[in-house]
């Protein structure tokens, strides 16, 4: 057999089971379970999306007496309690970044010039924001689905609507300003603080570069757009983990013992949702 | 005549179902109870009485419109019930609700609990009348306590406080008896008593109330309507002169001194 007809009956061999089609009945339906299901989280989704966002722009002066301590309440918890992890990650942030940096580009002799710009790069425009809303999510989004499932399984939602109470007012609407704020105020601490401990280390590791330079590399290398994008795009992951983590708290009725899956579920749901908004954010730079 | 006029008209029935079907709260395609035809006027006292798993709790959450009935309709006040639109909160407020277990908000104390409803809906309300509640439901030395460290006994009494402080013109009250001890049982059974008369804390208006019970007992001595759930059905009994002599074996073992 010449090497041309070798070749087609090995690549006949892999591409064969495709040929044993229809596949076992189990795998179908395997699959089709899994598209099914992923299509009703996203129409369950979209749908508590839609009516949190109808419910803060028709109630947030409603009962404010009531909701803005727990905006508040929320906006501690996902954001000042945070504080002090978030300083230290984004020392730790720093450290990674211009440490790595710093030993390959003085290979090239050009350490001195591009700190800047790779900051804005790196924390800025990505790291920043992503690395925050992840944060948030591991700390604040699964306390909100252990708490919503948890007073959800024990009927408290339930009385919060014998008393004409409505528990996306209640419940949800304070959590997603507060997350939304929360993720905002500590993704621009957090990218001060890696900025400011990124210099720290690449004076330790002796770059000849001046505290003055290196923030004007940084203004050089910042446009307007980061800025509205960095906002826009800390207030969208708030938005989508606050609204994820509601969700798989409240949407279903939930025995105690079906709060530990939830959870799970919506910090799984929640880190591909992130992922996406960032992805979008990634085309606007690319297309701009 | 105008909708919000017949409503407020005294003679019209606080609940009217007919023809109702009522879904358990675990299993909403499932009927729990079928074909209720029920009418509740102002200032009645029912006493609905069943075995475990008859549908009590499920009648109770469908008559504050917490659920929607299978099928049938239902009226309160003239309105369907549930209600959702925000411009008849008024009117469903007029509705309170005891459930079994008290169903506090964990994370707020007991006096937290009792003004949330006060505080949402009525924020110019003066803390004299929370303390007042507080006072009458025997709850003052709980007041600042978490449910997690107050016994069951009293969740119920503060369920009790948040219902009656937004001064509800009917009050549905689910198995207030269940595991309490006799003092709580005596202290329940005359206050609901006081409250159907009318009590001081309503104004001395008596307040229609609707009590579920797995006991006929504690309450035989009431003058009151009488109905049973059994085999998905609502079978009304009439008062307490027809109660001693029915024919219903569930009404005498209900009944029975064990």
């Amino acid at each position: 057999m010449d090497k041309g007809n070798q070749a087609t009956a090995q690549e006949t061999a892999r591409t064969r089971w495709l040929t044993q089609a229809p596949l076992p009945r189990s795998y179908s339906d395997y699959v089709g379970r899994k598209i099914f299901r992923f299509l009703m989280t996203v129409h369950g989704l979209g749908a508590f999306a839609l009516i949190t966002f109808g419910v803060i722009f028709t109630k947030l002066r409603t009962a404010r007496s009531v909701t803005t301590p727990l905006i508040f309440h929320e906006l501690a918890r996902s954001g000042l309690r945070l504080l002090p992890m978030f300083l230290f990650m984004s020392a730790a942030l720093g450290l990674v970044v211009i440490g790595q940096t710093v030993s390959w580009l003085t290979r090239v002799g050009a350490a001195n010039s591009f700190l800047g710009p790779i900051m804005v790069l790196v924390v800025v425009r990505e790291l920043g924001p992503l690395f925050t809303a992840l944060l948030v999510l591991s700390r604040s989004g699964t306390g909100n689905v252990i708490e919503l499932g948890t007073a959800r399984a024990l009927g408290e939602v339930e009385a919060l609507e014998s008393m004409s109470i409505d528990p996306v007012h209640y419940l949800v609407m304070p959590r997603v300003i507060g997350m939304a704020l929360g993720v905002f105020s500590l993704t621009v601490f957090f990218i001060i603080g890696a900025i400011l401990s990124g210099y720290l280390w690449a004076f330790l590791q002796n770059v000849p570069l001046r505290p003055g330079d290196y923030f004007e590399q940084l203004a050089r290398a910042l446009s307007g757009l980061d800025f509205a994008i960095l906002a826009v795009k800390s207030f969208l992951f708030g938005t989508v983990i606050a609204i994820i983590t509601c969700y798989h708290g409240l949407s279903q009725p939930l025995q105690l013992s079906e709060v530990p899956a939830a959870t799970i579920r919506a910090v799984a749901q929640s880190i591909i949702a992130c992922v996406l908004v960032d992805a979008i954010f990634i085309f606007t730079y690319l297309l701009v | 005549m105008t909708e919000k006029s017949k409503a407020n008209s005294p003679e019209t029935p606080i609940i009217e179902m007919a023809g109702v079907a009522i879904s358990s709260q675990a299993y909403p395609e499932k009927a729990v109870i079928e074909d209720i035809n029920w009418t509740v006027r102002p200032g009645e006292f029912w006493i609905i009485a069943g075995m475990h798993g008859s549908g009590k709790s499920d009648l109770m959450a469908t008559s504050a419109g917490l659920f929607p009935p299978l099928s049938g309709s239902y009226r309160f006040f003239d309105h369907e019930m549930p209600i959702f639109e925000d411009h008849l909160v008024s009117e469903r407020l007029r509705l309170g609700l005891v459930f079994e277990g008290g169903q506090l908000l964990q994370n707020l104390t007991i006096r937290e609990n009792v003004t949330l409803p006060l505080r949402y809906h009525r924020p110019e309300a003066t803390m004299r009348e929370i303390t007042d509640m507080l006072e009458l439901t025997g709850l003052k030395h709980h007041a600042n306590s978490l449910p997690a460290v107050v016994s069951r006994s009293w969740h119920k009494r503060a369920g009790l406080a948040r219902a009656l402080v937004m001064r509800p013109e009917i009050l549905l009250v689910d198995d207030p008896l269940s595991g309490l001890d006799p003092r709580h049982a005596h202290w329940w059974v005359d206050f609901l008593r006081e409250l159907s008369t009318g009590h001081d804390c309503m104004g001395g208006r008596p307040l229609t109330l609707l009590v579920t019970t797995e006991d006929l007992r504690p309450w035989r001595n009431f003058d009151a309507h009488f109905a049973i759930l059994q085999d998905k059905r609502f079978t009304g009994l009439g008062g307490q002169s027809d109660l001693a002599g029915h024919a219903q074996p569930l009404v005498k073992e209900l009944l029975a001194e064990h």
